[in-house]
């Protein structure tokens, strides 16, 4: 019987598969993205050219795809490295006392000041933009929220009793939190981490879009779509439609196994 | 009475310390970028035919070789007396930029922000008030998949829809081209406004709509709403008793809340329109290295955040005492 835990299972089991698949074909189509053939300029979609072809006689199917297998490659790099932060300062503001919990807070709100688009702005024009600009600027703004909610989650752990009674056999703060502590923090860990890469993803394509980010030689979607806005009046719909829907997928596939992550981790909020 | 003035002059002078935090960090990442202030502003070739004393006089003005500490004290005192510098890209004084596209921002964003607001409330009940529905089902999907849809691609189809195939609306600008400025009136400037504000409104509802139907799915389970079915009172008439009174002031505050996800759109989708806005000011000033014009864009926008933030904060200790804890009795 398909019950709604191996449904959840399934959706989970698909995302996996499909997202996999777009990266290893994107890591693969990527010679065929950069090939230019002028007699094919500007064709809408057809049998050989699913998405059609730009004003360089690109197939857009290649390039969309390998830009989505770039995209997913910086999320699932940013996004590990800014759970990593999120971990490390969440547990540092709830272990290391009222100063250190106080500067954190005091640094989350700082960065929470800046809209976002903005401070990715920032930090790009402070690195000298390009590749290294986008991904320490997706890094250094995403780990805020999770940061929040490991930080609470410590501080309920540390109040139970089998945390009181380690404390109290004389147990490091060190080894408390590695033995008793992150085993519990797992779940939040991964669930905080794919649910970071829809954000990390959408904004690096904001910010390639913009011109901060990944250059115009790399098939990035960002790339892609600001292209396709130069030839929107002459109606190449093409050119930015399909790729962005494709870009919708991924993220929404993300945002679905996130979800059923949170539902497979915690039952009971299946049901709200 | 008292405590409330305490808890606002306490989250006033937390934004305002914050304020000047992010002006700290701001002029810090400016500072360490690798372009040369010289190279960018004055041109490398100019830069060439100039004697050394003319580069020396220069580097003065710039602020190269002086510790960055001195530079920062030094624009901070002339920002605070009103004189934010002079853009390099627009020739300008960057207050005077600031003014005019601050209303056209201002324009788009509220527009934005009082639509979703009322739309996202409204689907929200909707949605919570009939939990499992379709139309439940039908929002909660909209909700979901809207929130994975890059705002700037969602700008470039209600673009090539209604201004490219229909020729409904004007492609870009706040003003018709063509037309003296004292002659446009401000049904023009809504006219050219309202498709970056309904992109803007279609991405905003998601997160306001799925908070007012957890807190309305949390009212309708209560016991009092029990009671009320059981004393025979039909859904619409509990929502508007039980449900709307409970939830609007938490939602407002969320709304406000919302202020920065709102201008970080609004930087993408007045990119789109190429709107004459804050946004695209910033992005023309990161793209050309125009520093002064970006400093003082990102301090504005901060601020308007904090306000936004600051309302939340306020309204929320006015609503719930509890908030109010961290002042003294």
């Amino acid at each position: 019987m398909m019950n709604r835990r191996r449904r959840t299972l399934l959706l989970l089991l698909f995302a996996i598969i499909f997202l996999s698949a777009i990266t290893i074909a994107g890591a693969m189509l990527e010679e065929r993205a950069t090939l230019t053939d002028f007699t094919q300029k500007n064709l809408p979609p057809d049998r050989t050219h699913l998405f059609g072809t730009d004003f360089m006689g690109r197939d857009m199917f290649a390039r969309t795809i390998s830009g989505l297998s770039l995209s997913i490659r910086i999320g699932l790099l940013t996004a590990l490295i800014s759970t990593l932060i999120a971990f490390l300062l969440g547990t540092a503001a709830a272990t290391l006392g009222k100063g250190v919990d106080a500067t954190i807070s005091w640094l989350i709100d700082l960065t929470m000041g800046i809209p976002h688009i903005l401070l990715l702005i920032l930090i790009s024009f402070a690195v000298g933009k390009g590749f290294m600009g986008v991904l320490i600027g997706i890094t250094l703004s995403h780990w805020m929220s999770l940061a929040r909610i490991i930080r609470s989650e410590v501080m309920q752990l540390q109040h139970s009793g089998y945390i009181r009674v380690a404390e109290k056999l004389g147990v490091r703060k060190a080894l408390i939190v590695q033995r008793h502590m992150l085993p519990h923090l797992m779940p939040q860990l991964m669930i905080g981490f794919v649910l970071l890469f829809p954000h990390a993803i959408l904004h690096e394509a904001s910010i390639t879009f913009l011109g901060f980010g990944l250059s115009p030689e790399q098939p990035a979607i960002g790339i892609i779509l600001a292209e396709s806005m130069r030839y929107l009046t002459m109606g190449y719909w093409w050119l930015a439609a399909l790729p962005g829907l494709m870009l919708i997928i991924t993220v929404l596939l993300f945002n679905l196994a996130g979800k059923a992550l949170v539902k497979l981790n915690n039952p009971a909020s299946a049901h709200l | 009475m008292k405590h409330l003035i305490g808890f606002i002059t306490k989250n006033l002078l937390r934004m305002v310390l914050l304020l000047l935090c992010v002006a700290i960090v701001t002029f810090a990442l400016i500072s360490i970028s690798p372009i040369d202030p010289l190279s960018a502003n004055v041109g490398q070739t100019a830069l060439g035919s100039l004697s050394a004393e003319q580069i020396a006089k220069l580097e003065e003005y710039w602020g190269v070789g002086q510790p960055p500490v001195t530079r920062f004290v030094a624009w901070a005192k002339d920002f605070i007396r009103g004189d934010m510098g002079v853009s390099l890209l627009y020739r300008q004084n960057v207050s005077a930029i600031i003014g005019e596209r601050l209303k056209n921002s201002l324009l788009l964003m509220t527009l934005a922000w009082l639509l979703s607001g009322i739309l996202g409330f409204l689907l929200g009940i909707i949605a919570g008030a009939r939990k499992g529905s379709l139309a439940d089902k039908l929002i909660q999907g909209y909700c979901l998949t809207i929130s994975s849809t890059p705002v700037f691609w969602l700008a470039l189809i209600l673009l090539l829809i209604f201004a490219v195939w229909l020729k409904w609306v004007p492609i870009g600008l706040s003003v018709p081209i063509g037309v003296e400025a004292a002659d446009v009136t401000f049904l023009d400037r809504l006219r050219h406004a309202i498709l970056p504000a309904l992109t803007l409104s279609i991405t905003g509802i998601a997160n306001i709509c799925l908070h007012t139907r957890e807190k309305l799915i949390d009212v309708m389970n209560s016991d009092y709403v029990l009671f009320a079915k059981a004393r025979g009172d039909k859904t619409g008439r509990i929502v508007r008793r039980h449900g709307i009174r409970n939830i609007l002031l938490p939602a407002i505050t969320l709304q406000f809340a919302s202020i920065s996800e709102i201008f970080g759109g609004s930087i993408l989708v007045e990119q789109v329109f190429s709107y004459p806005g804050l946004g695209q000011a910033a992005v023309t000033a990161g793209l050309g290295s125009d520093v002064p014009l970006l400093l003082a864009i990102t301090i504005i926008s901060a601020a308007i955040v904090f306000a936004g933030n600051f309302t939340a904060n306020v309204l929320y200790g006015v609503i719930d005492p509890r908030m109010r804890k961290g002042v003294k009795r």
